[in-house]
């Protein structure tokens, strides 16, 4: 077996995400790769929630459907998820549950303590059987939980202990996975965790938002880190108040951002257009949820990528990333405060729930060495004649801010003239306009092209963008196996698009197959609308589940002989 | 020393006789009694007659969109909390689009100055009914007559004990420069709600209704007896009070934060580069 998808299941608030965490984080330390999915409900207690962990030797990409090892932590998950078992997945439950059957495994947990030590001794029994060490768990227990004291952290590690002695004794047909190769040091993060890093990297300020799910943990994570690395965050009042906050904040020349889900960012469309009229840089991390309206606020989706093309009146620049992965979560972060800066203008970094919650292990993110304050790259300015909108070829116009030289800066969202005053000059309105739309060009200069993989002639290529990289790349490599042709075109960024930079593959490939996590193919119109290249092969999923490399080879088997 | 001439003179967009033009010399007068250079100032504003004002001067300025004012200025003190910030728009904009803001300000208590316009009306728009317009008040579009009552912003702020809450009149501009140094010395969130006429939409509350009725607060009013000042606030309009009505010391939002005067602003390279390092030990 390459890879194991284990499943630690229960009610919200049976700290199943905790143990699941832990149970991640050793298996990143002990050298292996993970593919977290976490699907839980809109609510605070019960229900059912579930974390997915693929666990791989070898590096792995996506998260699949069956399941090779089942841990409910009540009895109804058992039910919810006989149907995705592996044909020879285990269960791993609580030897007081009622349950027949070949492949589960009974565990005394309350011979082990019980109660609130269900958990950690889940986690012992899984991590035991998975071959981790067992210093390894004793070392993340007492990381865990020595924060709460020492009576705590004992308890829990004899738990551990008398857990993992059962364990091993244990004859059982489970077959854990090989040795990874050697492990160097990486880091555990999530999607959410990796953009709030890539903020912190780039400089950011401050941050201001209104909670959303699946955002919010961006935001939780800059506030965890605000006091250490100097940022202001508040809470504001509504999406509204968010997006103008940050808007003042930049123009006195704090890096900012907003981050929210495609409803918070419906309340921010006239901010988007405010930073735009204004040329004030504005970073907008925008985590997809389906809709319309409240739709399920927990899932995922990429059904915004119209609205945030779009979102704004007026007509004016703007860049929107889609990294394919949690290490692209950080660096075009860092990408897009600098592509703001450069632009004076919105910069949205789009993704979905699964890659907001999604763990990975990473390799160390590094201090990116181009970036730094804009205060002090700010240009020569000189304040006597000072002009915020200054006519200039390339349409950008050197920022000053107040109170920090002698300039006046004057910024206004009315049409302005070029020292910022409202004006109806409507001889002047083109010329503004235009210096507006100029500055695309230095959006189009610092493109992150589409990334192709596989095949170098395909006669299948999936085009996909944003967070299903993983579940494409997975199923390319395995209709390769099959003797398939097939490779992936990859977008990171979906706009603007550089024609120049893929027409050719496209063009070139036999067959085109658009991959995307929507009813409507958002992504394969843009491109049409863009180079008059139509995609007609679609797959498309809108359950508010991920994309996984099984759904992709599902839909082409659909296809038929064709495809 | 700081000069009206720093403040310059400009052309207006308003109507002749506008109460928008006392205000404007009374905003002037104010920053020079408080010597503060246009450099040391930023006026931000929404949206309508009263949000062009910061057109008119010399300073820092940032006019956005109607309504918002108050979150612009709130991003740009807390980025620069050195600045002098002052957000000025009419009651339509702040008490009606802004609410939920003006609400959110009036907690946070941040050092801003908010110069509220209170004309009653919706003037850039033509003379609709605004969140301040009097119950019955007849329109174009109330054209059965205003069917709400009006907006009691001098309650509200003082119930929700914002820092210092001050009620002024367009018809006395030296009494209503006192109020806005005043206001700008104030460390905490300052509103100055600013009655004046509006000759083209408002004939009902006009130059000479404002002029009977408005009456500087008596000298023994203690504008740190919320209840006395809620009397104040709360009193029938045959009467209306000018002056500072209610004022407290809670500490600037600010000084919650800790933040000092340069802000988040300055922070070095060298000691982000440090901190980014550290943090990230974390998610090993």
């Amino acid at each position: 077996m390459t890879s194991i998808n284990l499943c630690i299941c229960g009610e919200a608030g049976q700290g199943l995400v905790t143990i699941g965490q832990l149970l991640a984080k050793c298996l990143v330390r002990a050298g292996y790769h993970i593919v977290v999915t976490q699907s839980y409900q809109s609510r605070i207690r019960g229900g059912h929630n579930a974390f997915f962990i693929r666990v791989g030797a070898s590096p792995i990409t996506a998260p699949v459907g069956p399941i090779d090892l089942l841990v409910p932590l009540n009895e109804e998950s058992i039910e919810i998820h006989r149907g995705e078992m592996a044909a020879d997945g285990w269960i791993f439950r609580d030897a007081d549950y009622g349950m027949d059957g070949d492949r589960n495994l009974p565990v005394p947990y309350a011979s082990f303590g019980g109660g609130i030590y269900v958990n950690i001794a889940a986690f012992a029994v899984t991590g035991c059987l998975l071959g981790l060490d067992t210093s390894l768990m004793e070392g993340m227990v007492r990381e865990a939980f020595g924060k709460k004291g020492d009576a705590a952290s004992e308890k829990n590690l004899s738990v551990l202990a008398r857990t993992v002695e059962w364990a091993k004794n244990l004859d059982i047909d489970f077959k854990g996975l090989p040795a990874p190769a050697s492990p160097s040091r990486r880091m555990m993060v999530n999607g959410n965790e990796a953009i709030a890093l890539g903020a912190v990297a780039a400089g950011v300020r401050c941050g201001f938002f209104y909670p959303m799910t699946p955002a919010t943990s961006i935001i939780l994570t800059l506030i965890k880190h605000a006091r250490e690395a100097g940022i202001v965050m508040e809470q504001a009042e509504d999406e509204i108040a968010a997006v103008n906050m940050a808007i003042g904040a930049s123009f006195c020349g704090a890096r900012s951002m907003v981050a929210t889900s495609g409803g918070g960012y419906a309340l921010m469309t006239e901010g988007v257009s405010l930073a735009a009229m204004t040329e004030t840089p504005l970073v907008i991390a925008i985590a997809q949820r389906p809709g319309p309206a409240t739709g399920l606020p927990t899932r995922t989706e990429q059904g915004d990528l119209e609205f945030v093309l779009h979102g704004g009146h007026g007509e004016f620049p703007r860049a929107v990333f889609a990294p394919g992965d949690v290490t692209a979560c950080f660096a075009l972060t860092v990408k897009a405060f600098d592509v703001a800066e450069a632009s004076q203008g919105p910069v949205f970094i789009l993704t979905d729930q699964f890659l907001a919650d999604s763990y990975r292990a990473v390799e160390p993110f590094t201090w990116p060495e181009a970036t730094g304050n804009p205060a002090e790259r700010d240009r020569e300015i000189s304040p006597e004649d000072y002009q915020r909108y200054a006519l200039t070829d390339d349409g950008v116009s050197p920022r000053a801010f107040p109170g920090q030289s002698g300039a006046l800066v004057v910024a206004d969202s009315d049409e302005h003239t070029e020292a910022g005053h409202i004006t109806e000059d409507l001889r002047l309105r083109p010329r503004m306009v235009r210096k507006r739309l100029r500055k695309m060009a230095r959006i189009r200069e610092a493109v992150v092209p589409p990334v192709f993989s596989g095949d170098a002639s395909p006669e299948l290529l999936f085009v996909c963008w944003g967070s299903t990289m993983g579940a494409v790349e997975e199923a390319v490599e395995t209709l390769r196996r099959e003797g398939r042709r097939a490779a992936m075109l990859h977008f990171s960024q979906v706009w603007p698009l550089r024609p120049g930079d893929f027409m050719d593959t496209l063009e070139s490939a036999e067959k085109v197959v658009a991959v995307e996590g929507n009813a409507t193919s958002q992504f394969a119109r843009l491109i049409r609308r863009e180079t008059g290249f139509a995609i007609t092969r679609h797959v498309n999923r809108y359950d508010g589940l991920p994309i996984t490399p099984g759904f992709i080879l599902d839909g082409i088997a659909r296809m038929g002989k064709g495809v | 020393m700081v000069t009206l001439a720093d403040y310059g003179e400009y052309e207006t967009a308003w109507c002749p006789g506008c109460g928008n033009f006392a205000i404007l010399n009374a905003v002037k007068q104010a920053l020079v009694k408080a010597d503060l250079a246009p450099q040391q100032v930023l006026f931000v504003s929404g949206i309508g007659q009263a949000a062009k004002l910061p057109h008119y001067l010399n300073a820092n300025v940032f006019n956005g969109l109607h309504g918002r004012s108050l979150p612009v200025a709130t991003g740009a003190k807390l980025a620069n909390p050195g600045l002098v910030v002052i957000a000025e728009s009419g009651d339509g904009c702040n008490y009606g689009e802004g609410g939920n803001h003006f609400l959110a300000a009036l907690r946070r208590n941040i050092d801003i100055t908010l110069l509220v316009h209170d004309n009653r009306v919706y003037g850039l728009t033509k003379g609709q009914a605004s969140p301040t317009s009097p119950e019955g008040f007849v329109t174009k579009a109330q054209p059965l007559g205003n069917p709400s009552i009006p907006f009691n912003p001098i309650a509200v702020a003082t119930v929700m004990k914002a820092g210092f809450v001050a009620r002024g009149f367009a018809g006395d501009v030296e009494h209503l420069s006192d109020l806005i140094v005043q206001a700008i010395s104030h460390r905490g969130f300052s509103l100055v709600d600013i009655l004046q006429p509006c000759v083209s939409f408002n004939k009902v509350n006009t130059f000479s209704w404002f002029k009977e009725r408005c009456r500087k607060l008596d000298a023994n009013h203690d504008p740190t007896d919320i209840h006395a000042a809620l009397e104040v606030a709360m009193a029938e309009e045959d009467e209306i009070p000018i002056g500072v009505i209610y004022q407290n010391d809670r500490p600037p939002f600010e000084d919650k934060l800790g933040l000092t005067a340069n802000g988040p602003v300055k922070t070095g390279e060298t000691e982000r580069r440090e901190a980014f390092e550290k943090i990230l030990s974390a998610y090993y």
